[in-house]
């Protein structure tokens, strides 16, 4: 099949590849370019569960053709944490707040929020269920939803990262003994 | 002895704490990977070929073009099939004659339901086989069709020739004279009460990868249920099962519809040791409404007998269960799991059920979240609350009435089946506090003088789950065909930290975090530096997932188990190195202490230098650290709870708007409050989806109408309230934990509380009954109807009259339950 050349600017990153001109812009992102933080759920514009920004603006990516996102601006929430891992205030909310289960939709929900905070910055309970009715949700009941998208646009966050823990010294020198229990085995 | 003695609360304080999410930090930021996130190279993707037709013969399938067409690497069907089948049931109770016809992955001669897949392309670009499958030409030969099981009862048309009729069985739990209670009653109401069709719809479709290296094969699969599908692809691909891994990665949703062995799953897994290539099939939202196992959909008849005061003499349902076409895993078994909760929180004297199922040409049913216990449920409390109207009696006196009294210790029903606590006026008494009955009573008065209808409906239940003990499950007692039981290891590394493996299997519920905080407080160390892995066979001891609220009361309590033997040993190392007893030593602040010397103390990490570099372990103690445990309940644990619901109808568009949603809850002591929640609310959703929008439908001529979330109405954020939750805390003697179930809680009690709340606005309206779902339709018929004296204008929706099983369009509502549907 005939490709055709489609440039995009992805997190901050251009990207050039050439592809089917029926290609979906979700498969774009996922099988094309690794970021698979953006899942399919529903094909028909439903589910949201595809949410990513398109120049600024939410767009269900299962419904957008590769070819229509030439030379556009895209961010999917691989690109919503700061370069040095500080979460963004909606990722830190959703966190805090319980306002994930399977975790399937909470990309596509996090990118559909954070455009109605950028168009409202503040929404009341009904604002939130209202704009966020284009994405759904089968584990939360939506509850710990509208009150992280309420806590971010409060500002309730601290900014902080999501760090592993690390080996404290009594482990490494668990660690070192062991090695050197090895050593002396040798 | 009650469990809180039984069960110390040492070590840290982490349980109970609302303890955010382990398992979020990938999850918020794009870096989890669910089974169409793994990439192997290689890969050809699968497009099934499935039956257009309900029922019918398969008469020729021509497939070159397919097979020629570009990037295609092989198409198989039914014939080509030379291992894989027939698919599995799992329940074959003692004394019950269950007819399970014979089906496989790809269908043989015969397809019995739309969706039924008759041939599978293969290639490796996952739009072009997409393309070649609509090249593949399949002849039909139409078989008449039968999709209301009431008529199929008769068997006019009988779907599977075979076995020369479409009943596939009987089944009966009973306890006390029945027919006795009903003709001492002095009032006896009886309801026809239909529990519709509806799906899973968790929001990551089903999905899988195969990959078959020299004979060990591996599966990702988007299943509840890794350690149970390897022993199904064991048996069916005649594969020994130390060669095979399944891996349930990251799950994205499950609600029992990823509670199964599926076609896809076996064939995915057969056509990658065919081809010597990984075999990976993503369903479509499509596939998934057509052949992702239903659930609910059934037809009870209920019978209550009372005694003017409001005693319960008697109850007795009799449920005709609409199967589908075949038997899934555990099809016919769901109705069954209902009958032990057939006695409610009740001190119901005589208590029957009597349960028929029926195949017709749909698409099987199994478990869906809560799985026989709603339906159950909903026939209790519904029924409730016409028996108090018909007595004229308050439904919260009538249900005091009736109450089984507070007890710590076992109860036995009247059939048999012993719940482990409760305390009902307790949870009832909370509700009360958050749900002010006078003033919405008193409000719903003033409100209707305006023309403004308000309902307020309540539910009080108990379910039965922690699906395991043996006797009582198993092969010899309920007749399911394994063991019940959970495996938890935990392994102390080198360094400290901790690593539990569970042998349940997660796909949302939060065990990475609940299980940490058990063996955390048990170990002294931080929940940030227990890791809980799952889901993979490779890895742990044999396990038997996630289903039935069983992770927590079964697997944590073997987790639990497990770390107590960790601590056991942990005690005897620190005992020798600080020349103390080992019952002196307790786990405080984080280390392992001399009883009353604080100064005298070890941390985990220590003992993990002493246990793996064992240069002074007490005599004859084997090195290392890491236990493992396996737990088999004496029985099941019963949680239980009061719900109640405001609902505004109006009568003019029959549109319901829930004004609030309180629920109190018992799942005894909480392990992490915030998940609790969690799961409550999830739970309570799923229930106001199905009371209120959700509907599988399918056509006359069995044709699926609900195919895609635009037909099939998931409630969105505007269609739920915030919920008020509240609970309380009554351990279950049955493990040391004192825990009992939460995932399906919400589920089980929320169908029956809207329900009542919406008759309850509609009395007035002369609506004094009316099955679900409550779309606007059927309320707006149902009060025309009752205008009208019974008369009135019948209404339809897509031109047909309404009809509870799908032989109309009954209940599917518009694009989205929002006006304006989705954005």
């Amino acid at each position: 099949m005939s490709t055709v050349p489609v440039a995009v600017t992805v997190n901050g990153e251009r990207r050039e590849l050439d592809v089917e001109p029926r290609l979906l812009l979700v498969h774009l992102l996922r099988d094309h370019l690794g970021l698979t933080g953006t899942h399919v759920g529903c094909d028909t514009s439903n589910c949201g569960a595809c949410t990513v920004h398109l120049d600024g603006e939410a767009v269900k990516s299962c419904t957008v053709l590769a070819v229509q996102a030439d030379g556009a601006e895209i961010k999917t929430i691989e690109g919503m944490a700061s370069a040095d891992g500080t979460l963004h205030p909606l990722q830190e909310a959703f966190w805090n707040d319980h306002a994930l289960q399977c975790g399937y939709c909470t990309p596509g929900m996090i990118m559909s929020a954070a455009d109605l905070l950028q168009r409202n910055p503040d929404p009341s309970e009904e604002e939130i269920r209202h704009g966020l009715e284009g994405n759904l949700c089968r584990c939360t009941g939506y509850h710990n939803i509208v009150r992280a998208v309420q806590d971010a646009a409060k500002g309730q966050v601290s900014g902080e990262q999501a760090r592993p823990p690390a080996t404290g010294e009594q482990g490494r020198e668990n660690v070192e003994a062991v090695g050197r229990a090895e050593a002396g085995g040798l | 002895m009650s469990a809180t003695e039984a069960t110390p609360r040492a070590g840290n304080g982490h349980v109970g704490r609302s303890l955010r999410r382990k398992e979020d930090p990938r999850l918020i930021t794009g870096r989890s990977r669910y089974v169409d996130d793994i990439a192997l190279p290689g890969t050809l993707y699968v497009a099934f070929v499935r039956s257009p037709e309900a029922h019918a013969r398969i008469t020729s399938i021509d497939a070159s073009a397919a097979r020629s067409y570009p990037g295609v690497s092989a198409v198989f069907t039914g014939e080509d099939m030379d291992a894989g089948g027939p698919m599995p049931c799992a329940w074959v109770p003692p004394g019950v004659d269950v007819n399970n016809p014979e089906h496989w992955p790809l269908a043989k001669t015969q397809v019995k339901h739309v969706g039924d897949p008759v041939a599978a392309v293969l290639g490796d670009d996952r739009y072009a086989v997409v393309d070649a499958a609509e090249q593949v030409l399949v002849d039909y030969e139409p078989l008449p069709v039968v999709l209301d099981p009431e008529e199929a009862l008769k068997d006019q048309t009988v779907l599977h020739e075979g076995l020369g009729t479409n009943k596939c069985h009987e089944w009966s739990l009973g306890g006390g004279d029945v027919e006795a209670g009903l003709r001492d009653a002095d009032v006896v109401i009886e309801r026809r009460i239909v529990n519709h069709r509806i799906a899973g719809a968790a929001i990551e479709p089903r999905a899988v990868l195969a990959e078959d290296r020299a004979g060990n094969l591996t599966l990702w699969s988007s299943t509840q249920i890794p350690h149970i599908l390897r022993i199904f692809l064991s048996a069916l691909l005649g594969i020994s099962q130390e060669r095979i891994r399944v891996i349930a990665p990251e799950v994205g949703g499950g609600f029992g519809s990823k509670l199964q062995v599926y076609g896809e799953e076996i064939f995915c897994a057969w056509a990658a040791r065919k081809l010597n290539r990984p075999i990976k099939w993503i369903a479509t939202r499509s596939d998934d409404m057509a052949v992702c196992h239903h659930g609910r959909d059934q037809i009870a008849t209920v019978r209550v007998g009372a005694k003017r005061d409001g005693t319960v003499t008697a109850f007795h349902a009799r449920i005709l269960a609409d199967l589908g076409a075949y038997n899934l895993l555990f099809t016919p078994m769901i109705p069954a799991l209902g009958a032990f909760v057939m006695s409610g929180v009740y001190n119901f004297p005589a208590v029957q059920t009597d349960v028929v199922g029926v195949f017709t040409n749909k698409f099987p049913t199994d478990a869906i979240r809560g799985a026989g216990r709603p339906e159950a449920t909903h026939m209790i409390e519904v029924s409730m609350d016409q028996l108090a109207a018909e007595l004229g009696m308050d439904p919260l006196e009538l249900r005091r009435k009736n109450f089984i009294p507070p007890h710590n210790e076992p109860h036995e029903t009247a059939i048999g089946v012993v719940y482990d606590s409760g305390n009902h006026e307790g949870a009832l008494a909370k509700l009360l506090e958050m749900v002010d009955v006078g003033a919405l009573r008193s409000e719903q008065e003033q409100l209707r003088s305006q023309g403004v209808y308000r309902g307020l409906g309540f539910c009080t239940y108990t379910e039965v789950c922690g699906m395991a003990p043996s006797r009582v499950s198993g092969p010899s007692g309920f007749g399911i065909q394994a063991g019940g039981w959970e495996s938890g290891m935990v392994r102390v590394q080198i360094t400290g930290a901790v690593t539990v493996y569970t042998g349940t299997s997660p796909h949302g519920q939060g065990h990475e975090t609940g299980f940490a905080q058990i063996v955390a407080d048990r170990l002294g160390v931080d929940p940030q530096q227990v890791e809980v892995i799952h889901g993979d066979t490779a890895t742990g001891p044999e396990g038997l997932d996630t289903y039935g609220s069983r992770s927590l009361a079964v697997g944590g309590e073997a987790v639990a188990r497990a770390a107590e033997r960790v601590a056991d040993k942990a005690k005897a190392i620190v005992a020798h190195k600080l020349e103390a007893a080992p019952e002196d030593i307790e786990v405080r602040d984080g280390a392992f202490q001399v009883k009353g010397s604080p100064d005298k103390s070890m941390t985990m990490a220590e003992i993990a230098g002493e246990a793996y570099v064992p240069l002074d372990l007490p005599d004859g103690m084997e090195p290392g650290l890491e236990e493992t445990a396996f737990y088999d309940p004496e029985n099941f644990v019963f949680p239980f709870g009061a719900h109640a619901c405001v609902v505004e109808v109006d009568p003019d568009t029959g549109k319901v708007k829930i004004l609030r949603y309180a629920a109190v809850d018992d799942c005894g002591p909480a392990i992490n409050p915030l998940l609790i929640d969690g799961q409550v609310h999830g739970g309570i959703a799923h229930s106001i989806g199905q009371a209120l929008y959700e509907q599988v439908v399918y056509d006359e001529d069995g044709q699926l109408v609900t195919g895609t979330f635009v037909d099939y109405a998931l409630p969105t954020a505007n269609e739920v309230p915030t919920f008020e939750l509240d609970r309380t805390e009554t351990p279950s003697p049955t493990n040391t934990l004192g825990v009992k179930g939460v995932g399906e809680a919400g589920t089980i009690a929320g169908t029956a509380t809207v329900t009542n709340a919406v008759i309850d606005a509609l009395r007035p309206l002369g609506v004094d009954y009316i099955d679900m779902p409550l779309t606007p339709m059927r309320i707006w018929q149902a009060v025309e109807a009752a205008r009208g004296g019974g008369g009135g204008p019948r209404a339809s929706e897509h031109g047909r009259a309404l009809d509870e099983h799908g032989g109309g369009a009954a209940g599917s509502g518009p694009t989205s339950p929002t006006e304006g549907g989705a954005r």
